[in-house]
């Protein structure tokens, strides 16, 4: 104790305020530390790639595995590929959301369900891959191609639309319910005209993560039918449209995995360009469910 | 349309409202009963699928599953012999990838788990509104970098700085692998792990702060006891989705059938053997059923670090809501 000022403070007072004072600045530096690696990462993406980043490249067909021409058939592919599964995957996982938070009963079976999302969520994704040659192509028949793809890939993203639909329907407050039943208006009528309208946007979130997942991932369709290389016409309808539904097709992930190994006489820049185009696709998809998400935080009437 | 013999049993929509809405509201209507057996279905796909998924791989392995000897010198578990392709005397020893699996998801969470609740501690606990904000946009595109694009980036941009750097003689390694997997994982750490701190109940604290601790103290005595089960599941899923990724190990570990002894060896894991021979297998060989045992693997491994780190995830969500 200091004799001349009672109030100043004690040794183990001082103990705590130093190891408060280094707790708080470690975590921080540590937070900030992960921004580091992330902007360092896009930085030399963009730099390496800008050279190579033009209209012609994201227009022009692929030649000599990647080191010439541009990413016209890969970018397609990705598009049809991504539409594909969502048309596949919205409606179920959308229903799915709607039965496990308007319809299950608490009960064993209910539980049973939300483990088999969480499961199914955490399956690798290269047994996904698995799945989809064992179930679609060897025992169905089907054929690799676009249709096979996209249904293994709709497996891969239920649960993504499954846990984010869930969500959504559970912020609708069960006052808009109880009043609605009130009226006389049966549980489908409910969630008809309450409960969806109220939920649009997370719902919306939920699809479009599912985009960014669809369109990011290689392991499961790079033995579906995405090849390295598929010819594509020159112009007309084909052009725009390059895949009929049971075709081999170029996906922009599958490309990326292609440029990875050493192509000869590929430049740097083409090499990034197409690792730049895939990230930035990816990462606006990302944007907008996040814009999405804050916009609705804003004008939330409830 | 619905069947005009029998009667419609849901409300008939209001008589005021006229004109197309109303009858589509009233074909809507009468649709109660398949679309509830549609969303009944739907409800039920997610078990559907994830026994369906279990059935195939299993149904796919089981050709070998007899002429696997398991343990032994020639084991499946005991030993790094994987000749699988070759007609006779194939052996089936993925020992070599199950170490390589495990030690790079051990350097991954060397890297990912004390950065992640350092984060999360920091985002939860100390971090004002506005640096919350920009710290969650940045975990956010980590998170959102697809798999292809960390090999890219381990291969062409991480690889040749352990090169000169580090004097490792291939760019593609452990250690690439494990900074990889590491950067993959720590969103997922955070924000679970945020998310078990932020669930404990701001009563605590605030008894905590009465009796004179600071916000430090509040974190690692009340705050890591209170929410321990919710980290542990973090770190479990953190570890489950290092064991289960395939594109970024495959291009990060250089894919070499060998156990590591340093950090710069390059190895293969249970996913990067299945992406990288699957492409070449036969269907129907012994070759691609014994592939199809490794997913069997891989599936049993993941959903038994899944299953338990939910066990974790249910114990806090049970408690009091103080």
């Amino acid at each position: 104790m200091n004799a001349a000022n009672p109030f100043a403070p004690a040794a183990y007072e001082l103990k705590k305020g130093r190891s408060m004072f280094a707790a708080r600045w470690t975590t921080q530096l540590i937070s900030f530390l992960l921004l580091v690696p992330v902007a360092w990462l896009l930085w030399m993406i963009t730099d390496r790639a800008w050279p190579a980043l033009s209209w012609a490249y994201l227009t022009t067909d692929v030649s000599g595995s990647g080191a010439v021409g541009g990413i016209w058939g890969p970018l397609a592919g990705t598009f049809y590929l991504t539409l594909l599964c969502l048309v596949i995957v919205a409606p179920i996982g959308i229903l799915a959301g709607i039965y496990i938070n308007e319809y299950a009963p608490d009960n064993k079976l209910t539980r049973s369900i939300m483990v088999a999302v969480t499961s199914l969520a955490g399956v690798p994704s290269i047994v996904h891959a698995l799945f989809g040659l064992g179930a679609f192509i060897a025992t169905m028949h089907m054929g690799k191609g676009m249709l096979t793809a996209a249904m293994t890939l709709s497996v891969m993203t239920l649960p993504v639309i499954i846990t984010s639909t869930r969500e959504a329907l559970a912020g609708v407050p069960t006052n808009f319910r109880e009043a609605c039943w009130n009226l006389g208006a049966s549980k489908w009528q409910t969630i008809r005209t309450i409960v969806l309208p109220n939920s649009f946007g997370g719902i919306l979130t939920g699809v479009i993560l599912v985009i960014a997942r669809a369109a990011g991932e290689t392991a499961p369709i790079m033995f579906m039918g995405a090849v390295t290389f598929v010819p594509i016409a020159k112009e007309g309808f084909e052009r725009l449209v390059p895949y009929g539904i049971n075709d081999e097709f170029m996906a922009m992930s599958n490309h990326l995995n292609l440029i990875c190994k050493d192509i000869p006489g590929m430049s740097e820049h083409m090499k990034f360009g197409s690792a730049f185009v895939l990230l930035v696709l990816i990462l606006t998809i990302n944007g907008a469910a996040s814009i999405v998400r804050s916009h609705l935080r804003r004008r939330k009437r409830w | 349309m619905p069947d005009p013999l029998v009667p419609n049993k849901s409300p008939a929509a209001p008589v005021s409202r006229k004109g197309w809405r109303a009858a589509v509201s009233g074909v809507a209507d009468s649709l109660e009963k398949p679309v509830e057996f549609l969303i009944r279905t739907c409800g039920w796909s997610s078990i559907f699928l994830v026994l369906a998924i279990f059935a195939f791989v299993l149904y796919g392995a089981l050709p070998v599953l007899p002429k696997i000897e398991w343990f032994g010198d020639h084991g499946f578990f005991t030993s790094t012999q994987w000749h699988a392709k070759q007609e006779t005397g194939a052996s089936y020893g993925v020992l070599g990838m199950i170490v390589g699996n495990f030690a790079v998801a051990g350097v991954a969470m060397c890297i990912a788990i004390p950065l992640g609740l350092a984060a999360a501690v920091y985002i939860s606990e100390f971090a004002g509104p506005t640096t919350k904000e920009l710290l969650k946009i940045g975990i956010e595109i980590l998170a959102a970098i697809p798999s292809i694009v960390w090999g890219f980036i381990a291969i062409t941009i991480i690889g040749p700085l352990m090169i000169n750097h580090l004097g490792a003689k291939w760019g593609s390694n452990l250690l690439n692998g494990g900074v990889v997997l590491g950067l993959m994982s720590i969103p997922l750490i955070v924000s679970l792990a945020e998310d078990s701190l932020r669930a404990v109940p701001d009563s605590y604290r605030e008894a905590a702060m009465a009796l004179g601790a600071n916000k430090w103290e509040i974190v690692y005595r009340v705050l890591f006891p209170s929410a321990k089960s919710g980290l542990m599941a973090a770190c479990m899923l953190g570890v489950g989705r290092a064991i289960g990724e395939t594109m970024a190990v495959l291009l990060a570990t250089g894919n070499k059938n060998q156990i590591p002894t340093a950090l710069t060896d390059p190895i293969t894991t249970l996913t990067a053997t299945l992406a990288s021979e699957m492409g070449d297998s036969v269907a129907g060989s012994d070759h691609m059923a014994a592939l199809f045992t490794i997913g069997l693997l891989l599936l049993l491994i993941t959903c038994g670090i899944n299953l338990t780190a939910n066990v974790f995830i249910r114990g806090f969500k049970r408690k009091p809501n103080a």
